[in-house]
């Protein structure tokens, strides 16, 4: 398994581990092909995020992703989260390997599940 | 890996290290007798001693004729020169081969090759321990069988088959049975005649020999037709300039494990003890797989719920210990393993599975080690997963 530094990183020492309760945002998403499954809390204050936390059950890409992702996320807006893609998880990681892009798909999938949540409810 | 940090091997399944004994007999062969066995001048002469001293080696831990071992690349040569060969050599009889659900991919997927040739293969299932049972080959014996392949020692959890009573139902059918010994070879007696195989594949690079050699035992009078066709080496069966070197090495390492078989068994199955009931003292949820099966002294499957058994392995890699996942989401199929699968391991322990397969220089030391630092960190795997 082709890991970079940045990953080995991540995986070693992940940030915003943990849970946000309640959060203003969350999703569970999993991958049942290889069991990987990550839950994302995020704390929203006038459209903008300013918390994240994450768990993961996965391998240390997931964790990595995670990881990341969480990173990405605090500070932007609600839209600009949005537009977050598994492509920019993985620049941000320097490179998946090809069988361990899904991980950032996990990643992505998450956010935006937890974010369209949040605008179906805010709109309501 | 930081200067000085402890670091224990405890991945022998995958490979292990050459004998420094083995090692000296690779370099004479490589560098003074490295005449070609076909020569006929002293340098060829040297050469096909060495060859022919190390098949009365590999003859002897399997109490066999010299005649019937035959050497190749490795286990993966001798199982597909094997599968291939009786499907070949059987065509005009029937087309369908009977193996189990796990089997190494060197035969599984040389079966699934073949049933795009048009062959059929049965893959017989295990019960929960990993075992495949005598009554479960039988009854896929067809009258178009040409063939059986069943492990003797599965490379993830160490189980043992039931070669000798399996050999029994399906030699009384007439039908020819090859055992994948790669794993057991140079660990436990294996007696051919006493197990009733026709064929058995071995390794080197699995009993401190290097990569790149092993072989095959074919009952005498059983031929089947080459994989490798060319100068004749090998009586014809596997052409190609022997790899002398390796060929002596392995025949110094069938040596060294014969003479220490019965000593290595017994102190490795006293470290496995140590380690396994220190693992189900010190972590909860733990599940050994083929714990109640009779199985290979060097290893463990453990399984932990709720971690990623990858995560494990990197986590104990940061701290020097190198061991195997025993369910891989890395050979880009994101499937689990085949084997925890076809046991019916439940879900969750399926994806957090280590093997951990101990070999010649393990320690106790190197177990408690392992023991000190492995409930902190299935711990850490755990809070990070725990939804």
């Amino acid at each position: 398994m082709d890991y970079t530094d940045i990953i080995a990183d991540h995986f070693a020492n992940p940030r915003n581990v943990g849970v946000i309760a309640p959060a203003d945002a969350e999703a569970v998403v999993s991958n049942p092909a290889c069991g990987d499954t990550m839950h994302l809390y995020l704390r929203i204050e006038n459209q903008c995020i300013t918390e994240a936390k994450f768990k993961t059950m996965g391998c240390p890409a997931a964790i990595a992703a995670g990881s990341v992702t969480t990173e990405l996320l605090i500070g932007r807006g609600v839209t600009e989260a949005l537009a977050l893609t598994r492509a920019e998880v993985n620049t941000a990681l320097g490179g998946l390997s090809p069988q361990k892009v899904h991980t950032s798909v996990l990643a992505e999938d998450a956010v935006r599940a937890a974010l369209r949540k949040y605008l179906q409810q805010s709109s309501r | 890996m930081p200067e000085g940090k402890r670091q224990i091997y405890l991945d022998h399944n995958a490979t292990t290290p050459v004998l420094p004994e083995v090692c000296d007999v690779l370099l004479r062969y490589y560098r003074e007798d490295f005449g070609n066995p076909s020569s006929v001048h002293h340098y060829g002469r040297r050469a096909r001693v060495a060859v022919d001293e190390a098949r009365d080696s590999v003859a002897a831990l399997l109490d066999a004729p010299a005649s019937s071992i035959s050497f190749s690349s490795g286990g993966t040569e001798a199982n597909n020169t094997i599968l291939k060969g009786l499907a070949l050599a059987g065509q005009g009889h029937g087309r369908h081969l009977v193996t189990s659900q796990i089997e190494h991919p060197a035969v599984l997927d040389t079966c699934a090759a073949l049933e795009q040739l048009g062959y059929r293969v049965t893959y017989v299932p295990v019960d929960t321990q990993g075992v495949v049972s005598p009554e479960a080959v039988q009854a896929a014996l067809t009258d178009e069988t040409i063939g059986v392949s069943i492990m003797y020692a599965n490379n993830e959890t160490g189980v043992l088959q039931p070669i000798a009573d399996i050999a029994r139902v399906v030699r009384a059918r007439g039908i020819a049975m090859h055992t994948d010994a790669v794993q057991a070879f140079g660990k436990m007696p294996l007696r051919v005649e006493a197990l009733g195989v026709d064929f058995l594949s071995f390794s080197g690079h699995k009993l401190y020999a290097p990569k790149g050699v092993g072989g095959w035992y074919a009952r005498p009078g059983m031929s089947l037709p080459p994989l490798l066709h060319g100068g004749h080496q090998e009586r014809g069966m596997r052409s190609g300039t022997e790899n002398v070197a390796g060929i002596a090495a392995l025949g110094k390492a069938c040596e060294i494990a014969s003479r220490d078989m019965a000593q290595e068994w017994a102190r490795q199955q006293q470290l496995q003890q140590r380690l396994e009931h220190g693992i189900q003292e010190r972590i909860a949820d733990v599940c050994i797989q083929g714990c109640e099966a009779p199985r290979l002294p060097n290893t463990s499957n453990i399984a932990f719920a709720g971690a990623e058994g990858e995560a494990l392995m990197m986590r104990l890699d940061l701290q020097g210990v190198a061991i195997s996942t025993g369910s891989a989401c890395s050979s880009g199929s994101l499937e689990p393993s085949h084997v925890l699968h076809a046991m019916g391991v439940p879900e969750a322990y399926m994806h957090g599975a280590l093997r951990l397969s101990l070999g010649r220089s393990t320690t106790l030391d190197d177990i408690e080690y392992v023991l000190s630092i492995l409930p902190g960190l299935v711990e850490n795997t755990r809070a990070l997963s725990i939804l």
